[in-house]
């Protein structure tokens, strides 16, 4: 019986460098996960089909409107007329600054323009009409 | 001192190693499930400088007017909704230099303002200009 001398080889998959790939894995998660997540106001957002991604989340900036003419910037409350000295102080600390406004859907126009108004006083001029995919 | 060393036992000081990939496998699904993988998107425009006027000759300036009921009216002529890309992009054929000024009233909503803009940037209209509502 010659087929019998075979080598039997060992079917176990070497489990030695199993915690070094799982590690890789996780400091991948680990430096891809974004922690810092604003509240932010309860809008819906306005739907579009030609969106594009924001190239970076670094030098963003989150601004909420709501409906009513709320303005929430950082999770701050604040009047229009203050928008200008917020996003104006921002955009020294950082001149790529893009603004990602997050409007309800609803709202006037009227309240976008004063923003649109606020952001040019503000010289901060990059905007984002954050938007998501018609379902 | 012979009799102390050889009468304690020498023990194994090694750390178990076994259950290592069980604790990393138990935060790599913690850092998977809190992952929000989620970008944000949107429509990018760039707002004109404060104070920053250009001459433009009128004919390379296209108006679109949205006004408190959402129609629209793209020189002078009233449009759909859909109609606006086509046309926009027919404009843009014939005049590459093309402007398009968009114009809303303070009443119209914002949903409509998006869609036309998501209009303007299907028919790759890059040049944008938002003006004050009067």
């Amino acid at each position: 019986m010659k087929f019998k001398r075979k080598e039997e080889s060992s079917g176990d998959i070497p489990t030695s460098s199993l915690p070094d790939i799982i590690f890789m894995l996780l400091i991948f998660f680990m430096v891809s996960t974004v922690l810092k997540e604003y509240q932010g106001l309860s809008v819906i957002l306005p739907e579009a089909e030609k969106i594009e991604k924001l190239e970076t989340k670094r030098h963003v900036t989150y601004v909420w409107i709501a409906k009513d003419g709320t303005v929430s910037i950082d999770d701050k409350l604040m009047e229009m007329d203050n928008v200008r000295h917020i996003m104006y102080e921002k955009r020294v600390n950082d001149p790529q600054i893009t603004v990602s406004l997050r409007a309800d859907k609803g709202s006037n126009m009227g309240l976008i323009t004063d923003f649109h108004q606020e952001l040019r006083e503000a010289d901060a001029l990059k905007i984002n009409y954050s938007s998501r995919t018609e379902a | 001192m012979p009799k102390l060393t050889e009468g304690r036992r020498e023990r194994n000081v090694e750390i178990p190693m076994a259950s290592l990939a069980d604790i990393a496998f138990l935060l790599l699904i913690f850092f998977l499930v809190t992952t929000t993988i989620d970008m944000d998107k949107g429509l990018g425009i760039v707002l004109p400088a404060k104070g920053e006027q250009t001459e433009v000759s009128k004919k390379n300036i296209s108006n679109l007017l949205i006004n408190a009921r959402g129609q629209i009216l793209l020189d002078e002529d009233q449009v759909a909704l859909r109609d606006v890309e086509p046309l926009v992009r027919q404009k843009m054929a014939e005049n590459p230099n093309l402007i398009i000024s968009v114009k809303t009233d303070r009443r119209t909503t914002y949903q409509r303002y998006v869609d036309v803009l998501d209009e303007l940037k299907q028919a790759n209209a890059n040049r944008i200009s938002i003006a004050n509502p009067e």
